[in-house]
């Protein structure tokens, strides 16, 4: 969706300001938001791309002037209600007055440390990749009102294939519970001046990680 | 590297405290009266970001880069894998890419849409990696964000912006900074900053540490 999550090339926001010496969390609640989103995630209720789209499609408003763990809490709240996992009114109360659903599976402090590794998003290819490094190739001009992981500054313009990535979840399928839909990824390497214009720093490139979907020959 | 600032205008930032705080009670004590997750290993995971993982780790795999010309090859050609030898972490995803800064060609990592980052090697991302302004600059005025940073790049140096858009995940290694000759891979990590890992720093001079 065009919303305001896809940020790349807007102005406006002013100049980056790091923090010396930041702390992991700057308030005790927003460790818990993070743990309680990946306890719930390692319980198979929904996929990762299903908890990106949970984020942007938060109001926009809402989404720009909340902190980035408020964001994750505001999410955490709607998809347990949306699923049914619990209700509005318990988590007003702040007490469980219903049993809970049978998941697929619960993390356990045994389970930690494993469960700070990624899983693997790669699956067997269904057929053979259309693209090989190298290749010219154009960002198509989309615009899904879904879940996309291709951002709005990438499309529409040309690119080299610089790496085949294997073959991966499609974020655009999986953040709708359509499945996996395993798709192609490449590195796909732009010139500056072709996503920016003529004006652009000469001596920059950027990529995108890109799924063959969002591709055509070009 | 980093400026000296003041936060007090900064609200992407800010805890939202008290609300929060009795928001996400509320909402870990009913998902663990429902049985869907164990407060034990909540604070397990909070504790292992707190603690374990974090920067260190990605400065024990770029000093073990600069020592080792075959391990520099390994993590060029196949990151997991060679982070995975190296035997710091008992497993790393699959995803992981490293790319090389060199004299002519600097690498700086972002991600537009929301805040994908090596997490395994890195920690959890710093808030100006997810904020407004690093997101939309990056890709179209790096060397303006690096000039946020107080970085200057030297003339001839090309630059090269990865948005992570997908699953897989960037380190950059950066360039070993001279008169470190003969230095033990553990006086080398000292050197390895987190934001020379994402690309928007440098590491530190020999003289810094020495």
């Amino acid at each position: 969706m065009n919303g305001l999550h896809d940020m790349g090339g807007m102005h406006g926001f002013g100049r980056v300001e790091p923090e010396p010496n930041e702390p992991v969390f700057h308030a005790e609640w927003e460790g818990h938001t993070l743990a309680i989103t990946r306890a719930m995630g390692y319980t198979g209720v929904w996929t990762i791309d299903q908890t990106r789209a949970g984020i942007e499609e938060l109001p926009p408003d809402i989404y720009l002037s909340s902190s980035y763990y408020k964001k994750w809490a505001l999410r955490l709240e709607k998809l347990v209600v949306a699923l049914g996992l619990a209700g509005a009114d318990e988590l007003k109360a702040g007490h469980a007055s219903q049993p809970g659903k049978t998941l697929k599976r619960k993390l356990t402090v045994a389970d930690v440390p494993a469960s700070l590794t990624r899983g693997s998003f790669a699956r067997p290819a269904p057929s053979p990749a259309r693209f090989k490094s190298g290749d010219r190739v154009r960002t198509k001009n989309i615009h899904p009102q879904t879940h996309t992981r291709l951002p709005r500054y990438a499309r529409g313009h040309v690119g080299v294939v610089e790496a085949m990535r294997g073959c991966h979840v499609f974020p655009d399928s999986s953040a709708l519970g359509a499945g996996d839909n395993p798709q192609w990824l490449y590195t796909v390497r732009f010139e500056g001046r072709e996503l920016w214009g003529e004006n652009t720093d000469p001596t920059l490139t950027v990529s995108i990680e890109a799924f063959e979907p969002y591709l055509e020959a070009a | 590297m980093a400026h000296e600032h003041d936060h007090d205008d900064r609200d992407d930032h800010g805890s939202e405290l008290s609300e929060m705080q009795l928001r996400v009670r509320a909402l870990e004590t009913v998902l663990a009266e429902k049985g869907y997750i164990d407060p034990a290993a909540i604070d397990a995971i909070i504790e292992a970001y707190e603690t374990k993982v974090g920067p260190h780790i990605g400065a024990r795999v770029v000093a073990k880069a600069w020592s080792d010309p075959a391990f520099k090859r390994a993590l060029l050609e196949h990151a997991s894998q060679a982070v995975l030898a190296l035997g710091l972490l008992n497993r790393v995803g699959d995803h992981l890419i490293a790319v090389e800064n060199t004299p002519k060609l600097h690498n700086m990592i972002v991600c537009t849409l929301c805040s994908c980052y090596p997490w395994e090697v890195l920690g959890l991302p710093p808030v100006w990696y997810k904020s407004a302004p690093y997101r939309s600059r990056a890709v179209n005025d790096p060397r303006g964000v690096l000039n946020d940073f107080g970085v200057t790049l030297p003339a001839g140096t090309d630059i090269r912006v990865w948005d992570s858009t997908a699953e897989t995940r960037f380190i950059v290694l950066p360039m070993r900074p001279s008169g470190t000759e003969g230095w033990s891979e553990e006086k080398l990590a000292a050197l390895v900053t987190r934001d020379c890992m994402i690309g928007t720093g440098l590491p530190k001079q020999a003289r810094e540490i020495a």
